[in-house]
């Protein structure tokens, strides 16, 4: 659990920590639009340039975002394969029933490999360098207007930064459980499937009791302090646009222009 | 069962961003018997430790030898379920780990894992549901109608059904009312008297560790800061202070009638028991004028 990286705050003070929440997910979630016009090998130079540019503005060492992408390693190495293992076309270099090994079969690999890759790597980027809080207020403001379709917006937020919050608490938990049933003689990850599907019943019980009982104590202590749904509620923590991520959002512009001019017109190549 | 720590080490996160150091170079031993009290600061180490104690972790650099065990740093180690059945932990809150319908299963689920028959352990848990001063009937009833304090006797109940030969405290107390306190520090002492158990308290309360630990060991930012009996320790409360750590109510009251009075009793009281005898002593002997 602890050698999650991606979703964790990295404390720091870089020009992407100062960036308001709100530019870096827009801009997060436009790159990984963006991902899908790169068709050729210059497109995808471009964009890992800009990737690492990025990074490294972060000011958070290289290892952190090799370690955010471990996890996620063999799913990707599988979708690769995938790839290579069933793409036909080009010069064929290996044959063998329904599976060739073929020259668009392996640029496509590449090519999905660096899209995984480079999602993972921005999308770290934004969680290491957004207090969780941040994000959800970022989040907040950006669906603000589905509030006229109806859409408990302000319920859904405050949810979201409920969970966001007490995520480490759970997890806290979830370990101090664990250590004491083992300290009774439980062992974790041992013996057959169902086995081990029945040493979960210890930690699981006892975390959903307290689960409960930490959601009635915050209800009520919330109640106390004059939460009521749906009522109108100012905000504490203030999101401000600054010039640098009018900046942030021009960047992005700027390497859409980038990547349409150096677009090949035939597909893959 | 002795316990021997040798320059114990732990980084928590080792080699992450996160890393943190939390025990430096401790060294200590606690023989077979013995009852140990650890005290500092939240965050200096303490609970940490603890954990080490029955290889829930495993130290980061240097060697920790429970009973004929020897856990090395950086080496694989088999076989820790016997360490485990040899020392016992009673967690912070251990209420929370509660889980089975019954509490006669919840208190037999320790024994049973380290191989116990259903009956041995049925009969075990009798024993242990009176040890923690609740009636038998309790057995058959669920674990989650209870109060918070019976509860918590039951949780230890759990960990007592295991039958350790040592037993670690991480504050056993917190949370319980002033009687629920003294019941659960004199059910353990007398546990400790009783069984030989090697007993380790890890307390914020200085009280219960001058009242009842052979040895004290003061933990400051992951190293041992001190280490002695209780005597020895509030010998010379100044350093304590320093820490920020506090001092028994008795000792304190010992230091201001010593000044006030200009007089010296003839030992360190760490109970009000024994400060009382002591005060009669120097009063019959009359102060000097």
């Amino acid at each position: 659990m602890n050698k999650l990286i991606l979703g964790r705050y990295f404390p720091g003070d870089s020009w992407i920590h100062r960036l308001d929440p709100r530019s870096k997910l827009l801009s997060c979630i436009y790159f990984i639009f963006v991902l899908f016009i790169a068709n050729n090998w210059k497109t995808y130079m471009l964009l890992w340039i800009f990737t690492l540019f990025v990074m490294y503005l972060s000011r958070v060492s290289f290892r952190t975002y090799i370690r955010g992408v471990k996890p996620l390693i063999w799913l990707i190495l599988f979708t690769v394969f995938l790839q290579v293992l069933f793409t036909s076309g080009g010069t064929i270099y290996v044959n063998w029933g329904p599976i060739t090994i073929s020259q668009f079969g392996l640029t496509n690999g590449v090519y999905i490999f660096c899209r995984f890759v480079m999602i993972i790597f921005i999308s770290t980027v934004v969680t290491l360098t957004t207090k969780p809080i941040d994000l959800t207020d970022g989040i907040n403001s950006l669906l603000r207007p589905l509030r006229s379709l109806k859409v408990p917006v302000d319920e859904f937020s405050l949810m979201l930064s409920i969970s966001l919050r007490f995520i480490p608490n759970l997890l806290d938990e979830t370990q101090k459980v664990m250590d004491a049933q083992r300290a009774r003689g439980t062992q974790f990850g041992e013996g057959s499937l169902f086995k081990q599907m029945k040493t979960l019943i210890p930690v699981f019980l006892p975390l959903f009791v307290s689960s409960l009982n930490r959601a009635e104590e915050l209800a009520n202590v919330m109640e106390i302090r004059g939460y009521q749904s749906g009522e109108k509620r100012s905000t504490f923590r203030q999101l401000q646009w600054q010039k640098r991520d009018t900046v942030c959002l021009l960047l992005m512009f700027v390497l859409t222009i980038g990547l349409t001019f150096l677009r090949s017109e035939g597909g893959l190549h | 069962m002795d316990i021997l720590l040798q320059q114990v080490e732990y980084r928590y996160q080792a080699n992450t961003p996160f890393e943190r150091l939390a025990l430096r170079d401790v060294s200590f031993d606690i023989p077979e018997g013995a009852y140990f009290a650890i005290i500092g600061h939240t965050g200096s180490g303490k609970s940490t430790i603890l954990q080490h104690l029955n290889a829930l972790l495993k130290p980061t650099k240097g060697k920790i030898v429970i009973g004929d065990t020897e856990i090395i740093a950086g080496q694989k180690q088999k076989n820790l379920k016997r360490v485990r059945q040899k020392v016992g932990i009673v967690f912070q809150f251990p209420e929370h780990q509660l889980f089975e319908e019954t509490i006669e299963k919840d208190i037999c689920f320790g024994p049973m894992n380290f191989g116990v028959t259903e009956e041995e352990a049925k009969k075990r848990a009798k024993i242990a549901i009176k040890q923690v001063g609740l009636s038998e009937e309790f057995l058959q009833r669920s674990p989650f109608d209870l109060s918070g304090g019976q509860m918590r006797r039951v949780a230890i109940a759990g960990v007592l059904a295991m039958e350790p030969d040592v037993i670690v405290l991480d504050e056993p107390t917190a949370g319980l009312d002033p009687r629920g306190r003294k019941e659960i520090m004199n059910l353990f002492y007398e546990l400790h008297k009783e069984k030989k158990l090697s007993t380790i308290l890890v307390t914020h309360s200085m009280e219960d560790a001058a009242r009842f630990a052979d040895q004290i060991i003061i933990m400051h930012k992951g190293e041992v800061y001190k280490k002695g009996t209780p005597e020895e320790i509030f010998a010379s409360p100044e350093g304590l202070l320093e820490l920020g750590l506090d001092v028994p109510e008795v000792i304190r009251f010992q230091k201001n009638f010593e000044e006030t009075c200009q007089v010296k009793l003839d030992r360190i009281c760490l109970t009000t028991e024994q400060l009382a005898e002591a005060v009669t002593e120097c009063l019959k002997r009359g102060v000097p004028k």
